[in-house]
């Protein structure tokens, strides 16, 4: 497979052709935000934390899913890049009800975190207190809908590595919420299969290990990681 | 079939015409008013006052006049054509006495009104003509004459290279070049290609699409076909909104038709060429019009976008290349295969070619469909065409795009109606909706309208079309029960940029033009709303409490 150069913040790097541009910078010691990418599961864009500025496109791309292209000049910082990004986190925050002091996942939270490295501060548009329920009908888990993203990277999860195929979106816009199969209660939901590899993929507090309480929740990924890998480079052994 | 048999049934059809005729229009706005029982009772009085040997009753699509529908036309023996309009069932004895020399009361239009003599139909052509459930109407009007002549005379390549020098756009909205799309396609490797219709249309004000659906089903249908010879496709679909029924069963009724004459299926005009089409119904959702959610719900899934590349002229449905146009840029190719690229090039400008058809709506005295060449000023069409604001009211804007585009304000109505003039006014062509307002309209409440819109249609996908749409709504409506100040209009204005320049797809990429536009041209009336600010000098955090930690 050829090889392509490009610049990402000035660094001139190689990578192998076919990669992302988000691959490629992570590979260069790069950090760019993410937040819908999950390691394993295919990209889906949603997020656009990871837009990035590339020369000579007037768009801002997702390196997520924009592939490395010979002599692609790419800026992952700047001060508008940091303006947007911020002003994506603080519409989360705004969006629905999340309460790090009292959430499972505080401390180990991927949005709170991603506010942190932002210097998201404070939030400027008015929350919208949403009403959301919380789905504890499951034997072993449990779902906070006031806590949930839509990053969908739990039903991606849930149809690719899983391959059961119980958590979908349902409706639209910010009325969109997941379901379990049919848009039945979680403990109802026959193609379920218990794995739980949607709560080792949540980044927030959304989806959690029935009882555990604030800052509990810790996440394992290394079980995805497994899976993943076997499955892709045929190795039965942990990643690492 | 071959070229004689589809002439036999043009001069068949043209033989059986009758002396007179009366076309009474049964698309979805006369159908509405009972346009059906207009045409039931015309038969039947015809029948009884025994002129059935002189008079046919025909059904016919929109003859685009609609807000004076349910309309009638009348073809005299000598050419003569008349228009009645605002009929009612029981105006049938009268209209058909009339033909005698009867008296009849029935509102006459005239046909030689601007609205009429400033068109120039190519679109339209068969609209109010034809009988759109009628297979043997459309070939008598020429119909699969383009079609033929493409299968049996052009290579391919010709065909892609008629359609680039025509300079035909694509008509959707965002004016992409009709032949490089095709050329892309064309060259696209894969063993298998698709053509998808985009009847999609959800624009709140625009019908253009459904209207041609209606009454020109044939027309969209053959520009399919020449497509797919010209890309290398095989298979069709035409996705319409569910909203349309009429225009879904005119469209089964087409594709039926068109497989009982060999004109659809394996062996067209005996050529090795294949082409079959398949309709696939929206299920209500405005995200589908978008290509990449098009797609999707085609192929069965929940319509969401996908970033792009790759491009549907790469990777479309099912992975394989896939050319995607909307109705009325179908319905323009048969036109230019037949007259040629040079004929369709005369009309319009320098850079949009041919012909638009829109949708004249809102405070306007003649609402209805037109189609009139590029590059008309907009002052003919809503001043001349569309006869001005009614209630001697005055004309204060023009919303062309619908929730993607913008307000043209009425000092700028000369602008020629072009791609490049309406994007430099921060409007754009979009599909074809034209809403017109008068001076009694409150810009505020226009964009908070359309920000609703775009907020109950974002797809829940992307964060910034999702929860920016629902914050900037939030905004709009603070401001126009005059609850905001400055600060928040900046921060409308801050996540307009924000929303526009993040969003994954063109619903919230454009979902803030609406209200870029009317501040652009009516800030004063969303800043006559606004509130002073409580506290003046809170702007910047940092700076007050660096004051206050100076101190000793």
């Amino acid at each position: 497979m050829a090889a392509k150069t490009l610049t990402i913040d000035g660094k001139q790097i190689s990578a192998e052709e076919g990669v992302t541009v988000l691959q490629a910078a992570e590979e260069a010691g790069i950090s760019i935000p993410t937040l819908c990418h999950l390691e394993g599961v295919y990209d889906v864009g949603a997020c656009r934390l990871c837009l990035v500025e590339v020369a000579g496109i007037s768009k801002l791309l997702p390196a997520c899913t924009t592939r490395v292209a010979e002599g692609m000049e790419i800026k992952t910082e700047s001060e508008r890049l940091r303006n947007y990004r911020r002003m994506t986190l603080e519409l989360l925050f705004a969006e629905r009800n999340h309460v790090c002091a009292v959430c499972v996942s505080n401390g180990h939270c991927e949005l709170q975190t991603l506010a942190y490295s932002q210097g998201m501060d404070h939030v400027r548009y008015d929350y919208t207190f949403p009403r959301w329920g919380v789905d504890t009908t499951h034997r072993l888990f449990g779902m906070d809908h006031n806590r949930c993203v839509l990053c969908t990277r739990c039903v991606r999860v849930c149809w690719h590595i899983e391959g059961a195929g119980t958590k979908n979106v349902a409706g639209r816009g910010g009325k969109s919420w997941i379901i379990t199969d049919l848009n039945m209660p979680w403990g109802e939901a026959e193609s379920c299969t218990q794995c739980g590899k949607c709560v080792q993929a949540c980044p927030t507090g959304a989806l959690f290990h029935k009882g555990s309480t604030a800052a509990e929740m810790l996440r394992d990924r290394s079980k995805l990681e497994f899976i993943v890998t076997a499955r892709e480079k045929k190795q039965w052994i942990a990643a690492d | 079939m071959q070229l004689d048999d589809l002439n036999a049934i043009a001069a068949k059809e043209k033989a059986s015409a009758k002396k007179k005729c009366l076309r009474t229009c049964m698309s979805a706005g006369c159908m509405s008013s009972r346009a059906d029982k207009i045409r039931d009772n015309l038969a039947a009085e015809v029948k009884s006052q025994g002129l059935d040997s002189e008079v046919e009753v025909r059904r016919v699509g929109c003859m685009g006049f609609c807000g004076q529908g349910p309309l009638v036309g009348i073809d005299h023996e000598d050419g003569r054509e008349e228009l009645m309009e605002f009929v009612k069932p029981e105006n049938a004895p009268d209209i058909v006495r009339s033909l005698k020399g009867g008296e009849c009361k029935v509102q006459r239009g005239d046909p030689q009104h601007p609205f009429f003599a400033k068109q120039v139909r190519i679109v339209r052509a068969n609209g109010g003509i034809i009988d759109p459930e009628s297979i043997e109407d459309y070939i008598a009007a020429g119909g699969y004459q383009a079609l033929h002549q493409a299968l049996t005379e052009m290579k391919p390549a010709e065909i892609v290279e008629a359609i680039t020098r025509s300079g035909l756009r694509g008509r959707g909205g965002a004016g992409f070049p009709t032949g490089l799309k095709w050329g892309t396609v064309a060259k696209s490797p894969g063993a298998k290609k698709y053509i998808v219709c985009n009847g999609d249309e959800g624009d709140p004000g625009a019908f253009m699409d459904r209207s041609v659906l209606e009454s020109d089903p044939h027309l969209v249908l053959e520009g399919m076909a020449i497509a797919a010879y010209a890309v290398g496709a095989d298979q069709g679909f035409l996705y319409v909104r569910a909203e349309y029924p009429l225009a879904i069963s005119r469209l089964q009724i087409a594709i039926k038709q068109a497989r009982q004459l060999g004109l659809l299926g394996g062996g067209i005009f005996e050529t090795p060429f294949v082409f079959n089409v398949d309709i696939r119904i929206g299920a209500g959702a405005f995200v589908c019009g978008e290509e990449t959610a098009l797609m999707a719900s085609v192929e069965g899934r929940r319509g969401t976008p996908r970033p792009r590349p790759p491009f549907p002229a790469e990777r479309g449905l099912w992975g394989c290349p896939t050319l995607i146009n909307n109705v009325e840029t179908f319905a323009n190719i048969a036109p230019i295969i037949n007259k040629g690229a040079d004929w369709y090039a005369s009309f319009g400008t320098e850079k949009s070619k041919g012909t638009k058809v829109f949708a004249l709506t809102g405070k306007i005295k003649n609402n209805g469909l037109i189609e009139v060449p590029m590059g008309i000023p907009l002052r003919q069409i809503v001043e001349e065409m569309g006869g001005g604001a009614p209630d001697g009211r005055k004309i204060k804007s023009v919303q062309t795009g619908g929730p993607s585009g913008g307000c043209i304000p009425a000092e700028h109505l000369d602008t020629p109606v072009d791609y490049e003039s309406l994007t430099k006014l921060g409007s754009i062509m979009g599909s074809g909706g034209m809403v017109v307002m008068d001076d009694s309209t409150n810009m505020v409440e226009i964009a908070k309208f359309y920000m609703e819109f775009c907020m109950e249609e974002s797809c829940g996908k992307c964060i910034p079309c999702r929860a920016g749409t629902a914050q900037m709504f939030h905004l709009l409506e603070k401001i126009a029960q005059r609850k905001a100040t400055p600060r928040d209009l900046a921060q409308l204005e801050e996540l307009c940029d924000m929303v526009r320049n993040t969003s994954l797809c063109g619903l919230g990429q454009t979902a803030p033009n609406p209200v870029l536009s009317t501040l652009r041209f009516f800030r004063d009336e969303y800043e006559e709303l606004l509130q002073p600010e409580l506290h003046k000098n809170t702007g910047d955090l940092k700076c007050q409490v660096a004051a206050v930690a100076d101190k000793p």
